[in-house]
């Protein structure tokens, strides 16, 4: 999935005067530390409590209003536009999928589990149909009753890309590969429902046939764009500032980029959802232009925690983890960070030069910029998520990256260049978010190491909002010769598909919105993604995951710099706080609830 | 400010303190002295715009010279010290920032780059860009000043308007539209090169203005002036009237406005560099060091107050020297 932006240059100018300001007024930072790892005497768990596990469960209370603040608005609210892995941990406040992620900690809570849907889908046909039956008693915010005709049309809706953009489009790849359907809004039968792959017999069961078997099916249907919407509520392009609510709490109000209010959905019943245990009576969003003004708010206790889920900035992390240890969890987020060196540009097309690279660069001093081994994760040494079945994390390390070349191996690298024919090393220009500080700290390593190796590196800081269409497009990259990109990637479910397609598949070069950056267009590759898709036993997906991770790193595209790690706060007030792998590391909101509701 | 009216008699009728210390001298016969050395006896006389002087020179010293000091200390201003770095924080290890021996003011938060080093040559792209960018204001204002304010007519309209629109241009918002669309290859330069010149030439551009206004407000009362008649009428050509009689006479407003624009310039080029627009890492830049800076206010406030220290003296340096040099070739002054 995207990362959010975080607050941009322009924001932290505004902030500037606020920062000296707020450095003359500080004397001294006062308190030594209150609490270790065993808890705090304001009632935090500890240190890491809540990271893959469930901290303070029996604490929690029904009633309350429980706060997030957050730097970022979503991209967007509409369950078929949001891509980003927060929006989809919110969404399912007011809204309810087929199937959804378990509301358990860890490596379970990426597991699928029944929500709307009766069990798991009855897959027959090889593959290729999927069968569900829909749960008694559950409606809509109005009382009326969710139908199989209202998923169908909240699937269909990921067809309309031309009004409803943003969203991920696999059920759209996979139900109709060839593009037939032209979505709802174009849709010339009565009923809205011409989408041949789905059927609905009767209200309380719907059939998927898939043209071509896929393993991972049902993990899509898991995605929050899987939602049912219906049909006379939808509102289209302004659906995404008042989606019709289908779980416990329905929207109060939303002002874009400041604030959201949710309320108790007065038609959902406790009995008709499994997943959802919906203690909080309300459900506030408050948003801010500075990140350290958020970081603020929450150590001070005003707020609960941070909706955006990417980890506090340098500055509340340092006073957190000084004086507030008990409220910080230190997940693993499932996003890897790293460079990619495009094919198109000279010479990374040759795979000696890339060599060079990765064997120059400083990985101890890339792993200090992205914010040390607490704050910014391990060193990465493959490009396969730790969450992702099939992974082997750190144990498998190609270049040595966390062995012996970890401070860079500046006679492998100078070896290379030369298998490269280029002995004296080159130039080259590294392409960096201009919003995000800490990548711009990682190309300035980058370079400082490079320097040893003969390569002078210029730095490039694009306009980070302008990503799809500055790195996106291959045909930009080169021109503007972008030999070294900086980015980073999380899974959108947690399969080799989920995470890899996008980047790794031939099928996924794209002219604009690119992910491929590398340009990978390798047969084996392709091939082992197409029996992927096929293979439906879980210990043959994660082999050929692992096989896939192989083929890429053996390519050398890529120069990864940390398996990330984020520290996130945790008020003192929350109960039932778990990190989930099913949201890569971050809380499950869903589930949060309050210590004492007066507060 | 309004500009200072330079009389053309003062070289003629010294003021009368300084008639009176003639005076005093006795054996010494009365001597003309040329407008310039009265400017530099009063200027000596000022012990706060010398003192700006000093630093000033001190500042070119130090930027001209920063290689060298930097290998006498034995500190490069791009080499990573991650040994020095808590990593943990990500903050220096240390108190005061990491200042040691080796590391006069301490290191950066993150890659423990010398600080010392990093201001040093800092130094070397506000002092350029703060020079140049003034050099290209004061010969694109002196030039077209001077012909509105001598021409008169349709050329002292079409340059007038010209100055107006520039005066309401938004500067910063142009320059940060610029870079984003700049190459990062022109006229041989790259990368920091091509930054650094095109910052010299947007600030510069947008800067003649100010002093256009001046010059052509100081050329429309001069050109009426006797001396200016006497030459005309003797049959002086207009170019021989331009730069033999009035250029001189506006020496003095050039030489003040210049001083007290290169302070402005380089806070401009602070800003940008701040703002993520101005030289490119790693090249080192105060702007810059102060905007990497907020995130380790708290933790690592010297990381902020040495880049913030360093423009805050040398802008109050300029302009003191400035102020003096005003004063100083002010005939009305009393000094």
């Amino acid at each position: 999935m995207t990362t959010q932006r975080t607050s941009g240059r322009r924001k932290q100018a505004l902030a500037a005067a606020a920062a000296v300001a707020a450095l003359l007024t500080t004397a001294a930072c006062g308190g030594g530390s209150d609490d270790g790892d065993g808890g705090s005497k304001n009632g935090a768990a500890g240190f890491d409590a809540a990271n893959n596990k469930v901290a303070q469960a029996s604490l929690a209370k029904k009633g309350g209003t429980l706060k997030f603040g957050a730097a970022q608005d979503a991209d967007s609210w509409d369950t078929t536009r949001g891509y980003y892995g927060m929006m989809w941990n919110f969404a399912r406040y007011y809204s309810r999928q087929l199937v959804t992620n378990k509301a358990e900690p860890g490596k379970a809570g990426a597991e699928l589990t029944p929500d709307l849907a009766t069990g798991l889908a009855k897959v027959t046909d090889d593959g290729k149909t999927y069968t569900y039956t829909l749960r008694d008693g559950v409606t809509w915010e109005d009382g009326k009753p969710i139908t199989s005709k209202d998923v169908k049309y909240g699937i269909e809706r990921v067809w309309a890309q031309d009004v409803l953009s943003g969203g991920p489009t696999y059920l759209k790849d996979v139900l109709d590969p060839n593009g037939t359907y032209k979505g709802p809004y174009k849709d010339t039968s009565a009923d809205k429902l011409g989408l041949k792959a789905i059927e609905t017999p009767d209200d309380k069961t719907i059939v998927f046939k898939l043209p071509k078997a896929n393993s991972d099916f049902e993990e899509m249907l898991g995605l929050i764009s899987a939602s049912p919407v219906r049909q006379d509520k939808d509102t289209k392009a302004k659906y995404q500032l008042h989606p019709f609510s289908s779980g416990p709490y329905k929207f109060e109000s939303y002002n874009p980029g400041k604030d959201l209010t949710l309320v108790r959905n007065t038609s959902w019943k406790q009995e008709s959802d499994p997943v959802r245990k919906a203690y909080p009576d309300k459900i506030t969003i408050q948003f801010f232009s500075d990140a350290n003004q958020l970081d603020q708010r929450l150590i001070s206790g005003d707020l609960d925690l941070d909706l955006n889920q990417t980890g506090m900035s340098p500055q509340g992390r340092t006073t957190a983890l000084k004086q507030h240890k008990a409220n910080l969890d230190n997940p693993v987020s499932g996003y890897i960070r790293y460079a990619v060196f495009p094919q198109s540009v000279k010479p990374f097309d040759n795979i000696e030069c890339r060599k060079a690279v990765i064997y120059g660069a400083d990985h101890v001093s890339l792993q200090t910029a992205r914010g040390g081994p607490v704050a910014g994760g391990d060193i990465g040494t493959n490009m396969l998520p730790p969450s992702v079945p099939g992974s082997e994390g750190q144990k498998y390390d190609p270049y040595e990256l966390n062995g012996a070349n970890k401070n860079g191996n500046v006679a492998k690298a100078k070896e290379a260049l030369k298998a490269c024919g280029q002995p004296n090393g080159f130039k080259t220009t590294i392409a960096v978010r201009n919003n995000k500080p800490v990548e711009v700290a990682t190309a300035q390593s980058l370079q400082a190491s490079l320097k040893k190796i003969g390569i002078t590196a210029e730095i490039d800081q694009y306009d980070g909002s302008q990503t799809s269409g500055i790195i996106g497009s291959p045909e930009n990259v080169k021109k503007k010769g972008y030999g070294i990109i900086i980015m980073g990637w999380g899974p959108d479910f947690p399969s080799v598909q989920g995470y890899g397609l996008p980047l790794w598949s031939s099928k996924y070069i794209q002219q604009s919105g690119n992910n491929n950056y590398a340009l990978i267009n390798d047969k084996t590759i392709d091939g082992l993604f197409d029996s992927y898709v096929n293979t439906l036993d879980d210990a043959g997906k994660a082999k050929i995951a692992t096989e896939i991770n192989h083929k890429v790193m053996e390519g050398a595209y890529y120069l990864p710099f940390v398996f990330e790690k984020f520290i996130n706060w945790r008020s003192d007030n929350l109960a039932n706080v778990y990190t989930t792998d099913g949201y890569s590391g971050q809380y499950d909101f869903v589930n949060l609830g309050l210590k004492n509701p007066q507060k | 400010m309004t500009a200072p009216l330079h009389e053309p008699t003062a070289e003629a009728a010294p003021s009368a303190a300084e008639e009176a210390a003639v005076a005093t001298a006795g054996a010494k016969a009365v001597q003309g002295r040329s407008l310039g050395r009265i400017a530099w006896e009063r200027l000596k006389r000022d012990k706060l715009a010398l003192t700006g002087g000093v630093v000033v020179l001190v500042l070119i010293v130090i930027a001209l010279l920063a290689p060298v000091i930097t290998n006498l200390v034995g500190q490069d201003p791009n080499e990573y010290h991650e040994d020095l770095i808590d990593p943990l924080f990500g903050t220096p290890t240390g108190s005061l920032g990491g200042v040691s021996g080796d590391h006069l003011l301490g290191v950066e938060p993150v890659n423990g780059r010398d600080i010392f080093a990093r201001i040093l040559y800092g130094a070397r792209i506000s002092l350029l860009v703060g020079f140049m960018s003034a050099v290209v204001a004061v010969i694109l204002g002196t030039v077209l000043g001077i012909l509105a304010g001598f021409f008169g007519g349709w050329v002292d309209s079409l340059i007038s308007r010209v100055m107006d629109g520039l005066l309401a241009f938004p500067q910063l918002l142009f320059i940060i539209a610029l870079v984003s669309v700049m190459p990062n290859e022109m006229l041989g330069l790259t990368g920091t090169g091509v930054r650094v010149f095109v910052m010299i030439l947007v600030i510069g551009f947008f800067g003649w203005p100010y002093i256009g206004r001046v010059v052509r407000g100081q050329t429309l009362s001069l050109r009426e002036r006797e001396y200016v008649e006497a030459a005309r009428s003797l049959g002086a050509g207009r170019l021989y009237i331009l730069f033999k009689e009035l250029l001189p006479n506006l020496v003095a407003p050039i030489v003040v406005y210049t001083t007290m624009m290169i302070p402005t310039n380089i806070l401009t080029e602070a800003a940008l560099s701040f703002l993520g627009v101005g030289v490119k890492p790693p090249t080192a830049s105060w702007g810059q060091m102060l905007s990497s800076a907020i995130d380790y206010f708290e933790s690592d406030p010297m990381y902020m107050v040495v880049p913030g220290v360093a423009i805050f003296i040398t802008v109050l340096a300029f302009n003191l020297f400035g102020d003096g040099v005003r004063d100083a070739l002010d005939p009305k002054g009393s000094r």
